[in-house]
Protein backbone atom coordinates (compact mmCIF):
# COMPACT_ATOMS: atom_id res chain seq x y z
CA UNK A 1 0.00 0.00 0.00
CA UNK A 2 1.38 3.38 0.99
CA UNK A 3 4.57 1.72 2.13
CA UNK A 4 5.45 0.82 -1.43
CA UNK A 5 5.92 4.43 -2.51
CA UNK A 6 9.51 4.79 -3.64
CA UNK A 7 9.47 8.54 -4.21
CA UNK A 8 12.56 10.09 -2.66
CA UNK A 9 13.62 6.79 -1.17
CA UNK A 10 17.25 6.00 -0.44
CA UNK A 11 18.75 2.67 -1.49
CA UNK A 12 21.93 2.18 0.54
CA UNK A 13 24.99 1.07 -1.40
CA UNK A 14 28.69 1.58 -1.71
CA UNK A 15 29.27 2.40 -5.37
CA UNK A 16 31.24 5.35 -6.70
CA UNK A 17 27.96 7.20 -7.23
CA UNK A 18 26.96 6.58 -3.61
CA UNK A 19 30.34 7.77 -2.38
CA UNK A 20 30.42 11.03 -4.32
CA UNK A 21 30.22 14.17 -2.22
CA UNK A 22 26.56 15.22 -1.94
CA UNK A 23 27.51 18.76 -2.99
CA UNK A 24 29.09 17.42 -6.14
CA UNK A 25 26.00 15.31 -6.83
CA UNK A 26 23.65 18.24 -6.31
CA UNK A 27 25.72 20.39 -8.65
CA UNK A 28 25.92 17.59 -11.22
CA UNK A 29 22.14 17.13 -11.21
CA UNK A 30 21.66 20.89 -11.50
CA UNK A 31 24.06 21.19 -14.43
CA UNK A 32 22.54 18.08 -16.02
CA UNK A 33 19.05 19.58 -15.86
CA UNK A 34 20.31 22.81 -17.45
CA UNK A 35 22.02 20.73 -20.15
CA UNK A 36 18.78 18.81 -20.77
CA UNK A 37 16.93 22.03 -21.48
CA UNK A 38 19.60 23.09 -23.95
CA UNK A 39 19.37 19.86 -25.94
CA UNK A 40 18.06 20.52 -29.40
CA UNK A 41 18.20 17.44 -31.54
CA UNK A 42 18.81 13.72 -31.50
CA UNK A 43 22.58 13.79 -30.97
CA UNK A 44 22.38 15.99 -27.88
CA UNK A 45 19.68 13.80 -26.39
CA UNK A 46 21.66 10.70 -27.18
CA UNK A 47 24.64 12.11 -25.30
CA UNK A 48 22.48 13.09 -22.30
CA UNK A 49 20.91 9.63 -22.37
CA UNK A 50 24.30 7.93 -22.49
CA UNK A 51 25.54 10.03 -19.58
CA UNK A 52 22.59 9.04 -17.39
CA UNK A 53 22.80 5.38 -18.44
CA UNK A 54 26.45 5.31 -17.41
CA UNK A 55 25.56 6.84 -14.04
CA UNK A 56 22.77 4.30 -13.51
CA UNK A 57 25.05 1.40 -14.36
CA UNK A 58 27.71 2.71 -11.97
CA UNK A 59 25.15 3.19 -9.19
CA UNK A 60 23.86 -0.40 -9.54
CA UNK A 61 20.32 0.85 -8.88
CA UNK A 62 17.89 -1.62 -10.36
CA UNK A 63 15.99 -0.39 -13.40
CA UNK A 64 12.78 -1.67 -11.85
CA UNK A 65 13.13 0.79 -8.97
CA UNK A 66 13.69 3.67 -11.40
CA UNK A 67 10.65 2.76 -13.48
CA UNK A 68 8.57 2.52 -10.34
CA UNK A 69 9.50 6.12 -9.58
CA UNK A 70 8.37 7.15 -13.07
CA UNK A 71 5.01 5.42 -12.77
CA UNK A 72 3.15 8.19 -10.88
CA UNK A 73 4.25 10.64 -13.59
CA UNK A 74 2.94 8.49 -16.41
CA UNK A 75 -0.28 10.48 -16.81
CA UNK A 76 1.58 13.80 -16.97
CA UNK A 77 4.04 12.38 -19.49
CA UNK A 78 1.29 10.98 -21.72
CA UNK A 79 -0.71 14.19 -21.46
CA UNK A 80 2.19 16.46 -22.46
CA UNK A 81 3.12 14.07 -25.23
CA UNK A 82 -0.40 14.16 -26.68
CA UNK A 83 -0.62 17.96 -26.41
CA UNK A 84 2.64 18.28 -28.31
CA UNK A 85 1.65 15.63 -30.80
CA UNK A 86 -1.60 17.34 -31.77
CA UNK A 87 -0.77 21.00 -31.40
CA UNK A 88 2.51 21.55 -33.19
CA UNK A 89 2.63 23.48 -36.43
CA UNK A 90 4.53 22.18 -39.40
CA UNK A 91 4.27 19.58 -42.12
CA UNK A 92 0.96 17.77 -41.68
CA UNK A 93 1.15 13.98 -41.84
CA UNK A 94 -2.28 12.85 -40.64
CA UNK A 95 -5.43 14.89 -40.23
CA UNK A 96 -8.82 14.03 -38.75
CA UNK A 97 -11.57 16.19 -37.26
CA UNK A 98 -9.84 19.00 -35.29
CA UNK A 99 -6.60 17.09 -34.83
CA UNK A 100 -3.61 17.18 -37.11
CA UNK A 101 -0.41 15.31 -36.48
CA UNK A 102 2.65 16.95 -37.91
CA UNK A 103 6.14 15.71 -38.57
CA UNK A 104 7.47 18.29 -36.11
CA UNK A 105 4.80 17.34 -33.58
CA UNK A 106 6.00 13.74 -33.47
CA UNK A 107 9.56 14.83 -32.82
CA UNK A 108 8.45 17.43 -30.25
CA UNK A 109 6.41 14.88 -28.36
CA UNK A 110 9.24 12.37 -28.47
CA UNK A 111 11.82 14.86 -27.22
CA UNK A 112 9.55 16.15 -24.49
CA UNK A 113 8.86 12.68 -23.15
CA UNK A 114 12.55 11.90 -23.32
CA UNK A 115 13.41 15.13 -21.53
CA UNK A 116 10.92 14.57 -18.70
CA UNK A 117 12.04 10.98 -18.25
CA UNK A 118 15.73 11.88 -18.19
CA UNK A 119 15.06 14.74 -15.82
CA UNK A 120 13.00 12.70 -13.39
CA UNK A 121 15.27 9.67 -13.55
CA UNK A 122 18.30 11.89 -12.99
CA UNK A 123 16.85 13.44 -9.86
CA UNK A 124 15.66 10.06 -8.64
CA UNK A 125 19.16 8.74 -9.07
CA UNK A 126 20.27 11.51 -6.73
CA UNK A 127 17.78 10.63 -3.98
CA UNK A 128 18.25 6.89 -4.50
CA UNK A 129 22.00 7.11 -3.97
CA UNK A 130 22.22 9.90 -1.38
CA UNK A 131 20.87 9.57 2.13
CA UNK A 132 18.51 12.40 3.13
CA UNK A 133 20.97 13.56 5.76
CA UNK A 134 23.86 13.76 3.29
CA UNK A 135 21.56 15.56 0.89
CA UNK A 136 20.57 18.27 3.36
CA UNK A 137 24.18 18.54 4.55
CA UNK A 138 25.23 19.14 0.98
CA UNK A 139 22.48 21.66 0.40
CA UNK A 140 23.37 23.51 3.58
CA UNK A 141 26.98 23.67 2.54
CA UNK A 142 26.14 24.84 -0.97
CA UNK A 143 23.80 27.54 0.32
CA UNK A 144 26.13 28.69 3.09
CA UNK A 145 27.26 31.84 1.21
CA UNK A 146 23.70 33.09 1.72
CA UNK A 147 24.37 33.22 5.47
CA UNK A 148 26.12 36.52 4.83
CA UNK A 149 22.71 37.87 3.78
CA UNK A 150 21.25 36.60 7.09
CA UNK A 151 19.38 33.88 5.30
CA UNK A 152 18.70 31.05 7.86
CA UNK A 153 20.50 28.33 5.88
CA UNK A 154 21.10 25.96 8.78
CA UNK A 155 17.54 26.22 10.03
CA UNK A 156 16.24 25.57 6.54
CA UNK A 157 18.44 22.51 6.19
CA UNK A 158 17.36 21.25 9.60
CA UNK A 159 13.70 21.68 8.70
CA UNK A 160 14.30 19.82 5.48
CA UNK A 161 16.02 16.89 7.15
CA UNK A 162 13.31 16.66 9.79
CA UNK A 163 10.60 16.75 7.14
CA UNK A 164 12.37 14.06 5.08
CA UNK A 165 13.01 11.99 8.18
CA UNK A 166 9.34 11.98 9.10
CA UNK A 167 7.88 11.09 5.70
CA UNK A 168 8.23 7.32 6.23
CA UNK A 169 7.10 7.62 9.84
CA UNK A 170 3.97 9.50 8.87
CA UNK A 171 3.26 7.11 6.01
CA UNK A 172 3.48 4.20 8.42
CA UNK A 173 1.27 6.04 10.87
CA UNK A 174 -1.30 6.78 8.17
CA UNK A 175 -1.30 3.13 7.18
CA UNK A 176 -1.98 2.12 10.77
CA UNK A 177 -4.76 4.64 11.26
CA UNK A 178 -6.43 3.64 7.99
CA UNK A 179 -6.35 -0.01 9.08
CA UNK A 180 -7.73 0.83 12.50
CA UNK A 181 -10.63 2.85 11.10
CA UNK A 182 -11.30 0.19 8.49
CA UNK A 183 -11.50 -2.30 11.34
CA UNK A 184 -14.33 -0.14 12.67
CA UNK A 185 -16.08 -0.38 9.33
CA UNK A 186 -14.93 2.92 7.84
CA UNK A 187 -15.44 2.93 4.10
CA UNK A 188 -13.13 5.01 1.94
CA UNK A 189 -13.94 3.52 -1.41
CA UNK A 190 -17.61 4.15 -2.08
CA UNK A 191 -19.88 7.19 -2.21
CA UNK A 192 -19.66 10.52 -3.97
CA UNK A 193 -16.83 13.02 -3.64
CA UNK A 194 -18.37 14.74 -0.62
CA UNK A 195 -18.82 11.45 1.23
CA UNK A 196 -15.31 10.37 0.44
CA UNK A 197 -13.88 13.68 1.64
CA UNK A 198 -15.84 13.30 4.85
CA UNK A 199 -14.53 9.75 5.24
CA UNK A 200 -11.03 11.23 5.48
CA UNK A 201 -11.78 13.00 8.78
CA UNK A 202 -11.25 9.84 10.88
CA UNK A 203 -7.79 9.58 9.30
CA UNK A 204 -6.71 13.22 9.27
CA UNK A 205 -7.63 14.11 12.85
CA UNK A 206 -5.57 11.34 14.49
CA UNK A 207 -2.77 11.96 11.99
CA UNK A 208 -2.55 15.66 12.89
CA UNK A 209 -2.78 14.91 16.58
CA UNK A 210 0.07 12.45 16.32
CA UNK A 211 2.17 14.76 14.10
CA UNK A 212 1.89 17.53 16.69
CA UNK A 213 2.68 15.10 19.48
CA UNK A 214 5.77 13.92 17.62
CA UNK A 215 6.85 17.50 16.94
CA UNK A 216 6.53 18.27 20.64
CA UNK A 217 8.51 15.20 21.62
CA UNK A 218 11.21 15.94 19.06
CA UNK A 219 11.52 19.54 20.24
CA UNK A 220 11.93 18.36 23.83
CA UNK A 221 14.49 15.75 22.80
CA UNK A 222 16.47 18.34 20.83
CA UNK A 223 16.45 20.79 23.72
CA UNK A 224 17.56 18.04 26.09
CA UNK A 225 20.60 17.65 23.87
CA UNK A 226 21.20 21.40 23.99
CA UNK A 227 20.38 22.08 20.36
CA UNK A 228 20.48 25.82 19.77
CA UNK A 229 20.63 26.33 16.03
CA UNK A 230 23.49 26.67 13.61
CA UNK A 231 25.90 29.08 15.34
CA UNK A 232 29.12 27.37 16.39
CA UNK A 233 27.80 23.93 15.48
CA UNK A 234 30.34 21.40 14.22
CA UNK A 235 29.66 18.34 12.10
CA UNK A 236 30.34 14.72 12.86
CA UNK A 237 30.74 13.93 9.18
CA UNK A 238 32.67 16.74 7.55
CA UNK A 239 32.18 16.87 3.81
CA UNK A 240 35.40 16.58 1.88
CA UNK A 241 35.66 17.37 -1.79
CA UNK A 242 37.85 14.65 -3.32
CA UNK A 243 39.47 14.08 -6.69
CA UNK A 244 36.55 11.92 -7.87
CA UNK A 245 34.17 14.79 -7.13
CA UNK A 246 36.29 17.22 -9.15
CA UNK A 247 36.55 14.77 -12.02
CA UNK A 248 32.85 14.02 -12.13
CA UNK A 249 32.09 17.74 -12.08
CA UNK A 250 34.51 18.23 -14.96
CA UNK A 251 32.76 15.48 -16.90
CA UNK A 252 29.33 17.03 -16.46
CA UNK A 253 30.79 20.46 -17.33
CA UNK A 254 32.15 18.94 -20.53
CA UNK A 255 28.70 17.48 -21.20
CA UNK A 256 27.12 20.92 -20.81
CA UNK A 257 29.76 22.55 -23.01
CA UNK A 258 29.33 19.85 -25.66
CA UNK A 259 25.56 20.28 -25.73
CA UNK A 260 25.90 24.06 -26.02
CA UNK A 261 28.24 23.62 -28.97
CA UNK A 262 25.89 21.07 -30.60
CA UNK A 263 22.99 23.44 -30.05
CA UNK A 264 24.91 26.06 -32.01
CA UNK A 265 24.98 23.68 -34.95
CA UNK A 266 21.32 22.81 -34.48
CA UNK A 267 22.04 19.21 -33.53
CA UNK B 1 -16.94 -27.15 19.38
CA UNK B 2 -17.45 -25.52 16.02
CA UNK B 3 -14.54 -23.67 14.49
CA UNK B 4 -15.27 -19.96 14.20
CA UNK B 5 -12.19 -19.00 12.24
CA UNK B 6 -10.19 -21.38 10.14
CA UNK B 7 -6.81 -20.31 8.84
CA UNK B 8 -5.67 -22.35 5.86
CA UNK B 9 -2.08 -22.33 4.65
CA UNK B 10 -1.90 -18.59 5.21
CA UNK B 11 1.18 -16.71 3.97
CA UNK B 12 1.85 -13.02 3.60
CA UNK B 13 4.78 -11.32 1.89
CA UNK B 14 5.41 -7.59 2.23
CA UNK B 15 6.83 -5.30 -0.48
CA UNK B 16 6.84 -7.94 -3.19
CA UNK B 17 9.37 -7.15 -5.92
CA UNK B 18 11.42 -4.58 -4.00
CA UNK B 19 14.70 -4.97 -2.10
CA UNK B 20 12.59 -4.83 1.08
CA UNK B 21 10.57 -7.96 0.27
CA UNK B 22 10.13 -10.31 3.21
CA UNK B 23 7.79 -13.07 4.35
CA UNK B 24 5.90 -11.95 7.44
CA UNK B 25 4.00 -15.19 7.98
CA UNK B 26 4.42 -18.56 6.32
CA UNK B 27 1.97 -21.41 5.81
CA UNK B 28 -0.10 -21.04 8.96
CA UNK B 29 -2.79 -23.64 9.61
CA UNK B 30 -5.00 -23.52 12.67
CA UNK B 31 -8.57 -22.97 13.84
CA UNK B 32 -10.05 -20.75 16.50
CA UNK B 33 -12.90 -22.47 18.33
CA UNK B 34 -16.14 -20.74 19.19
CA UNK B 35 -16.02 -19.09 22.61
CA UNK B 36 -12.40 -19.88 23.34
CA UNK B 37 -9.71 -17.50 24.54
CA UNK B 38 -6.69 -17.85 22.29
CA UNK B 39 -3.43 -16.24 23.30
CA UNK B 40 -0.85 -15.48 20.61
CA UNK B 41 2.76 -15.13 21.70
CA UNK B 42 5.97 -14.60 19.80
CA UNK B 43 8.91 -12.23 19.90
CA UNK B 44 8.87 -8.87 18.11
CA UNK B 45 8.66 -9.31 14.35
CA UNK B 46 7.39 -12.89 14.51
CA UNK B 47 4.31 -11.98 12.46
CA UNK B 48 1.68 -11.70 15.19
CA UNK B 49 0.28 -8.36 14.06
CA UNK B 50 0.35 -9.42 10.41
CA UNK B 51 -1.56 -12.57 11.29
CA UNK B 52 -4.39 -10.84 13.16
CA UNK B 53 -4.90 -8.33 10.37
CA UNK B 54 -5.78 -11.28 8.17
CA UNK B 55 -8.46 -12.50 10.54
CA UNK B 56 -10.81 -9.59 9.75
CA UNK B 57 -9.77 -9.08 6.15
CA UNK B 58 -7.61 -5.97 6.55
CA UNK B 59 -4.72 -7.68 4.82
CA UNK B 60 -5.23 -9.88 1.81
CA UNK B 61 -3.29 -13.14 2.03
CA UNK B 62 -0.46 -13.58 -0.47
CA UNK B 63 -1.55 -17.19 -0.50
CA UNK B 64 -3.92 -19.29 1.56
CA UNK B 65 -7.31 -18.38 2.95
CA UNK B 66 -9.21 -17.34 6.06
CA UNK B 67 -12.62 -18.89 6.67
CA UNK B 68 -15.21 -17.38 8.97
CA UNK B 69 -17.86 -19.94 9.94
CA UNK B 70 -16.75 -22.05 7.00
CA UNK B 71 -16.96 -19.25 4.45
CA UNK B 72 -13.98 -17.47 2.91
CA UNK B 73 -13.93 -13.83 3.99
CA UNK B 74 -12.61 -13.00 0.52
CA UNK B 75 -15.61 -14.50 -1.29
CA UNK B 76 -16.88 -11.06 -2.32
CA UNK B 77 -16.70 -7.44 -1.17
CA UNK B 78 -19.81 -7.77 0.98
CA UNK B 79 -18.40 -10.73 2.90
CA UNK B 80 -15.12 -8.93 3.53
CA UNK B 81 -16.92 -5.89 4.84
CA UNK B 82 -19.19 -7.91 7.11
CA UNK B 83 -16.13 -9.77 8.41
CA UNK B 84 -14.86 -6.42 9.69
CA UNK B 85 -17.96 -6.12 11.87
CA UNK B 86 -18.04 -9.73 12.98
CA UNK B 87 -14.37 -9.80 13.89
CA UNK B 88 -13.48 -6.76 16.01
CA UNK B 89 -9.83 -5.79 16.01
CA UNK B 90 -8.29 -3.62 18.71
CA UNK B 91 -4.90 -2.45 17.47
CA UNK B 92 -1.82 -1.76 19.53
CA UNK B 93 -2.03 1.68 21.15
CA UNK B 94 -5.61 2.11 19.91
CA UNK B 95 -5.89 5.48 21.67
CA UNK B 96 -4.09 7.09 18.73
CA UNK B 97 -7.10 6.44 16.50
CA UNK B 98 -9.60 8.57 18.41
CA UNK B 99 -10.85 11.46 16.32
CA UNK B 100 -14.38 12.57 17.28
CA UNK B 101 -15.40 15.59 19.31
CA UNK B 102 -16.87 13.54 22.12
CA UNK B 103 -16.21 10.13 23.60
CA UNK B 104 -19.80 9.12 22.84
CA UNK B 105 -19.44 9.97 19.15
CA UNK B 106 -16.15 8.15 18.90
CA UNK B 107 -17.52 4.94 20.39
CA UNK B 108 -20.54 5.16 18.06
CA UNK B 109 -18.37 5.38 14.92
CA UNK B 110 -18.33 1.60 14.43
CA UNK B 111 -22.07 1.00 15.05
CA UNK B 112 -22.88 3.98 12.81
CA UNK B 113 -20.88 2.42 9.98
CA UNK B 114 -22.98 -0.70 10.47
CA UNK B 115 -26.04 1.38 9.62
CA UNK B 116 -27.86 0.88 12.94
CA UNK B 117 -30.56 3.26 14.18
CA UNK B 118 -29.92 5.87 16.88
CA UNK B 119 -31.65 3.91 19.63
CA UNK B 120 -29.62 0.75 19.00
CA UNK B 121 -26.42 2.81 18.71
CA UNK B 122 -27.14 4.40 22.08
CA UNK B 123 -27.73 1.03 23.71
CA UNK B 124 -24.51 -0.37 22.27
CA UNK B 125 -22.38 2.64 23.18
CA UNK B 126 -23.52 2.57 26.81
CA UNK B 127 -23.07 -1.18 27.04
CA UNK B 128 -19.60 -1.08 25.43
CA UNK B 129 -18.54 1.83 27.62
CA UNK B 130 -19.49 -0.07 30.74
CA UNK B 131 -17.72 -3.25 29.56
CA UNK B 132 -14.54 -1.35 28.74
CA UNK B 133 -14.66 0.52 32.04
CA UNK B 134 -15.23 3.96 30.56
CA UNK B 135 -16.54 6.36 33.20
CA UNK B 136 -20.10 7.35 32.05
CA UNK B 137 -19.36 10.95 33.08
CA UNK B 138 -16.78 11.38 30.31
CA UNK B 139 -19.09 10.40 27.45
CA UNK B 140 -19.73 14.03 26.54
CA UNK B 141 -16.11 15.12 26.96
CA UNK B 142 -13.50 15.33 24.22
CA UNK B 143 -11.49 12.11 24.05
CA UNK B 144 -8.32 14.20 23.79
CA UNK B 145 -8.81 15.51 27.34
CA UNK B 146 -8.67 12.04 28.90
CA UNK B 147 -5.72 10.27 30.46
CA UNK B 148 -3.84 7.67 28.41
CA UNK B 149 -5.50 4.74 30.17
CA UNK B 150 -9.00 6.19 29.77
CA UNK B 151 -8.34 6.92 26.08
CA UNK B 152 -7.43 3.29 25.54
CA UNK B 153 -10.65 2.16 27.21
CA UNK B 154 -12.62 4.47 24.93
CA UNK B 155 -10.86 3.00 21.88
CA UNK B 156 -11.59 -0.54 23.07
CA UNK B 157 -15.23 0.40 23.68
CA UNK B 158 -15.30 1.67 20.08
CA UNK B 159 -14.59 -1.86 18.86
CA UNK B 160 -16.75 -3.69 21.39
CA UNK B 161 -19.69 -1.43 20.47
CA UNK B 162 -19.92 -3.26 17.14
CA UNK B 163 -20.70 -6.35 19.24
CA UNK B 164 -18.41 -8.62 17.24
CA UNK B 165 -18.54 -12.37 17.68
CA UNK B 166 -14.77 -12.43 17.91
CA UNK B 167 -12.63 -9.73 19.48
CA UNK B 168 -8.91 -9.55 18.81
CA UNK B 169 -6.65 -7.52 21.08
CA UNK B 170 -3.11 -6.61 20.00
CA UNK B 171 -1.18 -6.09 23.22
CA UNK B 172 -4.00 -4.32 25.01
CA UNK B 173 -1.93 -3.57 28.11
CA UNK B 174 1.21 -2.18 26.43
CA UNK B 175 2.39 0.94 28.22
CA UNK B 176 -0.14 0.77 31.06
CA UNK B 177 0.83 0.78 34.74
CA UNK B 178 0.41 -2.51 36.66
CA UNK B 179 -2.90 -1.49 38.23
CA UNK B 180 -4.21 -0.36 34.82
CA UNK B 181 -3.07 -3.66 33.23
CA UNK B 182 -4.78 -5.75 35.86
CA UNK B 183 -8.05 -3.86 35.68
CA UNK B 184 -8.11 -3.86 31.86
CA UNK B 185 -7.51 -7.62 31.74
CA UNK B 186 -10.27 -8.05 34.29
CA UNK B 187 -12.57 -6.04 32.00
CA UNK B 188 -11.68 -8.29 29.06
CA UNK B 189 -12.31 -11.40 31.17
CA UNK B 190 -15.69 -10.25 32.42
CA UNK B 191 -16.69 -9.07 28.93
CA UNK B 192 -16.03 -12.54 27.62
CA UNK B 193 -17.92 -14.14 30.47
CA UNK B 194 -20.95 -11.91 29.93
CA UNK B 195 -21.14 -12.19 26.13
CA UNK B 196 -19.55 -15.55 25.38
CA UNK B 197 -17.49 -13.86 22.67
CA UNK B 198 -14.42 -15.54 21.24
CA UNK B 199 -11.31 -13.62 22.27
CA UNK B 200 -7.88 -13.59 20.68
CA UNK B 201 -5.13 -11.72 22.49
CA UNK B 202 -1.56 -10.97 21.56
CA UNK B 203 0.63 -10.40 24.56
CA UNK B 204 4.25 -10.16 25.56
CA UNK B 205 3.36 -11.01 29.12
CA UNK B 206 3.42 -14.77 29.68
CA UNK B 207 1.75 -14.21 33.04
CA UNK B 208 -1.22 -12.50 31.39
CA UNK B 209 -1.82 -15.17 28.75
CA UNK B 210 -1.26 -17.91 31.33
CA UNK B 211 -3.96 -16.43 33.52
CA UNK B 212 -6.50 -15.91 30.73
CA UNK B 213 -6.00 -18.13 27.70
CA UNK B 214 -7.54 -21.53 26.99
CA UNK B 215 -5.04 -22.20 24.25
CA UNK B 216 -1.81 -20.59 23.12
CA UNK B 217 -0.40 -20.12 19.64
CA UNK B 218 3.35 -19.59 19.52
CA UNK B 219 4.79 -17.87 16.45
CA UNK B 220 8.45 -17.89 15.59
CA UNK B 221 9.79 -16.05 12.57
CA UNK B 222 6.45 -16.13 10.77
CA UNK B 223 5.85 -19.85 11.25
CA UNK B 224 3.74 -21.69 13.78
CA UNK B 225 6.00 -23.10 16.47
CA UNK B 226 3.45 -24.56 18.90
CA UNK B 227 -0.27 -24.65 19.50
CA UNK B 228 -1.85 -26.08 22.62
CA UNK B 229 -3.08 -25.54 26.12
CA UNK B 230 -0.93 -23.38 28.40
CA UNK B 231 0.26 -26.44 30.30
CA UNK B 232 1.37 -28.12 27.04
CA UNK B 233 3.13 -24.95 25.92
CA UNK B 234 4.80 -24.02 29.18
CA UNK B 235 6.06 -27.59 29.57
CA UNK B 236 8.45 -26.71 26.72
CA UNK B 237 10.24 -23.96 28.60
CA UNK B 238 13.56 -24.81 26.99
CA UNK B 239 12.27 -24.31 23.45
CA UNK B 240 10.39 -21.14 24.41
CA UNK B 241 13.62 -19.62 25.71
CA UNK B 242 15.42 -20.62 22.50
CA UNK B 243 13.01 -18.56 20.42
CA UNK B 244 13.32 -15.52 22.64
CA UNK B 245 10.28 -16.07 24.84
CA UNK B 246 9.93 -16.97 28.47
CA UNK B 247 7.50 -18.75 30.80
CA UNK B 248 5.31 -17.21 33.50
CA UNK B 249 7.15 -16.29 36.67
CA UNK B 250 5.37 -18.99 38.63
CA UNK B 251 6.48 -21.56 36.03
CA UNK B 252 10.12 -20.46 36.33
CA UNK B 253 9.84 -20.93 40.05
CA UNK B 254 8.35 -24.40 39.72
CA UNK B 255 10.91 -25.47 37.13
CA UNK B 256 13.61 -24.50 39.62
CA UNK B 257 11.83 -26.33 42.45
CA UNK B 258 11.56 -29.38 40.22
CA UNK B 259 15.30 -29.17 39.45
CA UNK B 260 15.99 -29.04 43.16
CA UNK B 261 14.31 -32.43 43.45
CA UNK B 262 10.90 -31.46 44.76
CA UNK B 263 7.96 -33.47 43.49
CA UNK B 264 6.14 -30.63 41.70
CA UNK B 265 4.83 -30.15 38.17
CA UNK B 266 7.36 -28.02 36.25
CA UNK B 267 4.61 -26.90 33.84
CA UNK B 268 2.57 -25.23 36.57
CA UNK B 269 1.35 -21.92 35.21
CA UNK B 270 -1.50 -20.71 37.42
CA UNK B 271 -1.12 -19.35 40.88
CA UNK B 272 -4.06 -21.44 42.08
CA UNK B 273 -2.43 -24.71 41.03
CA UNK B 274 0.91 -23.53 42.42
CA UNK B 275 -0.66 -22.79 45.76
CA UNK B 276 -2.40 -26.14 45.84
CA UNK B 277 0.82 -28.04 45.19
CA UNK B 278 2.70 -26.10 47.82
CA UNK B 279 -0.06 -26.61 50.36
CA UNK B 280 -0.09 -30.34 49.68
CA UNK B 281 3.59 -30.34 50.64
CA UNK B 282 2.75 -28.72 53.90
CA UNK B 283 0.06 -31.33 54.43
CA UNK B 284 2.45 -34.15 53.47
CA UNK B 285 5.13 -32.82 55.81
CA UNK B 286 2.65 -32.72 58.67
CA UNK B 287 1.79 -36.40 58.14
CA UNK B 288 5.41 -37.50 58.08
Amino acid sequence: MLKDITLGQYFPGNTIIHRLDPRAKLLIVFVYIVALFLCKWLISYAIAFAFLTAAIILSRIRLKALFKGLKPLLIIIIFTALINLFYSDGRVLVEFWIFHITYEGIWNAFFLVLRIMLLVTGTFLLTYTTSPIALTDGLESLLSPLKKLHFPVHELAMMMSIALRFIPTLIEETDKIISAQKARGADFETGNLFRRAKALIPILVPLFVSAFRRADELATAMECRCYHGGAGRTKMKVLVFRMRDVISLLIVAALLAGIIVLRHFGL
Amino acid sequence: MAATIEVRDLSHTYSVGTPFQHDAIRHLNFTIEKGEFLGIIGHTGSGKSTLIQHLNGLLKPTSGDVLLEGESIWKDKQTTRSARFRVGLVFQYPEYQLFEETVYKDISFGPKNMGLDAEEIRRRVLRAASFAGVDPNVLDKSPFDLSGGQKRRVAIAGVIAMEPEIVIFDEPTAGLDPAGCASLLENIRSYREATGATVVMISHSMDDVAALADRLLVLNDGAMEMLGTPSQIFAQAERLREIGLSVPQVTSLFIRLHELGLNVDPATYTQASALQQLLSFKGGAAHA
